[in-house]
């Protein structure tokens, strides 16, 4: 089954276990300044978001790379990208219509989540279950599910 | 690893900074944070100094979990001499900003000197300036973090800054950070604006390493696991610190009115409760809970007013969501000043971090002059035309907001409660201890507690020691000296880690003593950092008896030894302090002066 990270804002308190987990796993030091993960903050606190990519379809960080450098991992559906070939143009940067592929000026590389092969560090951080790991095809359970209490209250 | 080894030394009267390395020996002695900058501190000033003065030097200073992914790794502490207490002081803080000190590369930032005009330091890993802060000098909190970030174009800036009132030297400002954080206590603000520093904004992206990655984040696992599943800590996710106003009320140790009550009838109007339940307007004051860096308990509350309040309905700039009521700011704008109105509690909680005072010392401090208005020493001549009377939400904002701006009456009450008192010939009113006012908490139902705030080292605390067990057992002054001192040396290892006081609901020194020896370079036994604690309370003593404190600094005001509490548990009785107190200094090994012997100072390493 293809999962995907789901972000429930509501839950999360800006703490940034997320942050500090995913710079751990991938740079072995704690460094939110090199997470792939951010949290957002807005209103003095009063909403705190996380965000991070989606790992989307259509994949424009993928195809704008020259060197196709980026690759999409069969198991996890996440586009990875490979250091080794990477060249550090940044054209990926420009394509992603979210902002979530960045570059590293320390390592000369673009970063971005992929997902940890598979066992999100985001998601295992977490401690109010902001962010969780589901079924791809389901990640509006949850909702749909309270939506259907509060359309339907005698049941 | 851990430590960063590296100190920013910043010099402002030359305006220069240097990098400098972490001296090892000092670390591996008083860890970090609270205990290794009060040994930098004690190294680089004389403690006779006047808090004031330019040779006072100013410590921003990390743990060596700091940045780590230890739960509640935010913390950092402020140390410097304190204009309130002409003590040691040392304030801590969450938020972010700590954090973001030691991912820029630093264990500590010490700021000495005084610059000639007023500046703010950027500190971005290796880069550090020393900027002109015209634009900032006379601004507030919330408008300098805003420009800050703007003008670096970095929204992810983190910076710690002062309002008017520490630029103004009022004796209780602090050091706000992340909008809504604080280094409270003492008047650091005070400090930081008497060297003409309006801001420290920094960014960080060296990173935090550890001695021993596996094995941290084994401990780490473990301890936040724990920590977790603490019903103490489900009670402060869930009510925050403010459920202790149920319990103080219940017990009959919650101050009203001055410390002339222990119980406060108004209580549950402010209580979790109140913040969770609708009001007339449909309006509720609490909207969320909110974490400071790597914290997995969350106690902070996130809150509005309600925007038909008279307080805010004509200023819209005040509609937006911000730190809600905790515990300390619940008792010092409710019960200690007689008021039980909700949201000018919450307006009042928002004008302390706006403009950078501590809450604390502020309501005891109103709460003096309330009881000098009521019984006639001042009057509305002195008061700008506004009746002090306890239990006036009015007087309550309009004080915190003069107070906040340095003008008017604000400007008096700026003084703190200690020297409004003696100004106006009632030195006997001021409640509290070497000039630094009360919590909410009184020695006359918490007996310990009376023992923690007169020894404590940094003047009335409640945080620095923690007697609450034994005080609710038994309310007279027997068997509290040894338990005080114990989680004296307790609590000052905490508070040299870089993680928060709260862990210790769940956590024993063993959850601490785990990842600190995970991740820091040396072998971190139990006992070890029980020797670090106490190595660590001696160095304080020994800053605040070279400032010239002396054991009758170590005493309570009269109303707690003399007047009887008049309802609760603790009705007819007065604090047995002159029990505790002796035994407190044997259990200390210091005279019945309360000087360290030779013998004691010999066996922590200090003589």
């Amino acid at each position: 089954m293809q999962k995907s990270l789901l972000i429930d804002p509501e839950k999360c308190t800006s703490c940034l276990q997320c942050e500090l987990a995913c710079s751990f796993e991938h740079e072995g030091v704690f460094n939110p300044a090199k997470s792939r993960i951010k949290v957002f903050e807005f209103e003095h606190g009063r909403r705190a978001i996380p965000y991070t990519c989606t790992q989307c379809e259509e994949a424009w960080c993928l195809h704008a790379c020259p060197v196709e450098a980026i690759t999409i991992n069969p198991a996890t559906g996440a586009k990875e990208v490979n250091d080794n070939t990477c060249v550090g143009c940044k054209v990926c940067t420009i394509a992603c219509p979210f902002g979530t592929v960045n570059y590293n000026a320390d390592s000369g590389k673009v970063a971005k989540c992929d997902l940890c092969g598979g066992d999100p560090q985001c998601a295992e951080a977490c401690p109010t279950g902001a962010i969780t790991y589901v079924d791809a095809n389901w990640t509006g359970y949850d909702r749909m599910l309270e939506s259907a209490v509060r359309a339907h209250p005698a049941a | 690893m851990s430590w960063q080894r590296k100190i920013l030394r910043v010099d402002l009267t030359k305006g220069s900074s240097e990098i400098e390395p972490l001296n090892m020996e000092w670390a591996q002695q008083f860890l970090g944070e609270r205990g290794l900058a009060t040994k930098y501190l004690m190294e680089s000033m004389d403690p006779k100094t006047d808090a004031m003065d330019p040779s006072n030097v100013l410590i921003f200073a990390t743990g060596p979990l700091t940045g780590t992914m230890s739960s509640t790794s935010g913390r950092y502490a402020v140390v410097t001499k304190g204009p309130l207490t002409n003590a040691i002081a040392c304030s801590n803080s969450g938020g972010k900003f700590g954090a973001e000190l030691k991912f820029a590369g630093y264990d500590l930032l010490i700021v000495q000197g005084r610059s000639p005009q007023p500046v703010y330091l950027h500190i971005d890993n290796d880069n550090v300036e020393i900027l002109p802060a015209d634009e900032l000098w006379g601004t507030t909190v919330w408008h300098t973090e805003e420009w800050l970030k703007a003008h670096h174009q970095n929204p992810l800036l983190k910076v710690a800054s002062i309002g008017v009132a520490g630029e103004n030297g009022v004796r209780f400002a602090c050091i706000v950070n992340d909008l809504h954080r604080a280094a409270g206590r003492s008047g650091v603000g005070a400090v930081m604006g008497s060297k003409n520093l309006k801001a420290v904004a920094v960014h960080g992206s060296v990173g935090v390493g550890v001695d021993d990655p596996q094995r941290f984040m084994q401990a780490v696992k473990e301890t936040k696991a724990l920590l977790w599943d603490n019903a103490g800590r489900r009670e402060l996710t869930e009510l925050g610190t403010n459920a202790m106003i149920d319990a103080m009320q219940e017990f009959g140790g919650l101050p009203t009115r001055n410390f002339h009550e222990v119980q406060f009838d108004g209580y549950d109007k402010i209580d979790p409760d109140a913040m969770t339940t609708p009001n007339v307007h449909g309006h509720t004051n609490l909207i969320t809970n909110k974490a400071c860096f790597g914290c997995t308990i969350a106690c902070g509350r996130i809150a509005h007013i309600d925007q038909k309040h008279f307080t805010i309905v004509n200023r819209k700039e005040y509609w937006h969501a911000s730190g809600g009521l905790e515990y300390e700011t619940a008792y010092a704008f409710g019960p200690v000043v007689g008021v039980d109105d909700i949201d000018a509690l919450t307006f009042a909680g928002y004008l302390m971090n706006e403009h950078g005072m501590d809450p604390i010392s502020f309501g005891g401090t109103l709460a003096a002059a309330m009881e000098l208005y009521e019984t006639g020493v001042i009057t509305d001549n002195d008061t700008d035309g506004v009746a002090l009377n306890f239990g006036s939400a009015e007087a309550l904002t309009i004080m915190a907001e003069k107070t906040g701006k340095y003008e008017g009456f604000g400007q008096i009450l700026g003084l703190g409660s200690k020297r409004l008192c003696e100004k106006y010939g009632h030195p006997e009113l001021f409640m509290g201890v070497k000039g630094q006012e009360f919590a909410g908490y009184d020695s006359r139902a918490l007996q310990g507690m009376g023992l923690g705030y007169a020894t404590s080292n940094r003047g009335a605390c409640h945080l620095k020691h923690d007697t609450f067990a034994e005080d609710m057992e038994d309310q007279t002054g027997k068997g509290k000296a040894v338990p005080c001192k114990e989680s004296q040396d307790r609590t000052a290892v905490v508070d040299s880690t870089g993680l928060c006081l709260f862990t210790t609901a769940a956590w024993g020194v063993e959850e601490f003593q785990k990842q600190i020896d995970a991740a820091c370079e040396g072998d971190w036994s139990v006992e070890r950092l029980a020797a670090t604690g106490e190595r660590i309370w001696n160095l304080e003593r020994q800053f605040n008896l070279s400032a010239g404190l002396t054991k009758d600094d170590d005493t309570l005001p009269k109303r707690l030894l003399e007047v009887p509490a008049p309802s609760g548990t603790a009705k007819g009785k007065v604090n047995q302090l002159d029990i505790m107190l002796p035994q407190y200094y044997e259990a200390r090994g210091w005279t019945a002066d309360g000087v360290p012997t030779r013998e004691t100072l010999q066996r922590l390493n200090l003589g």
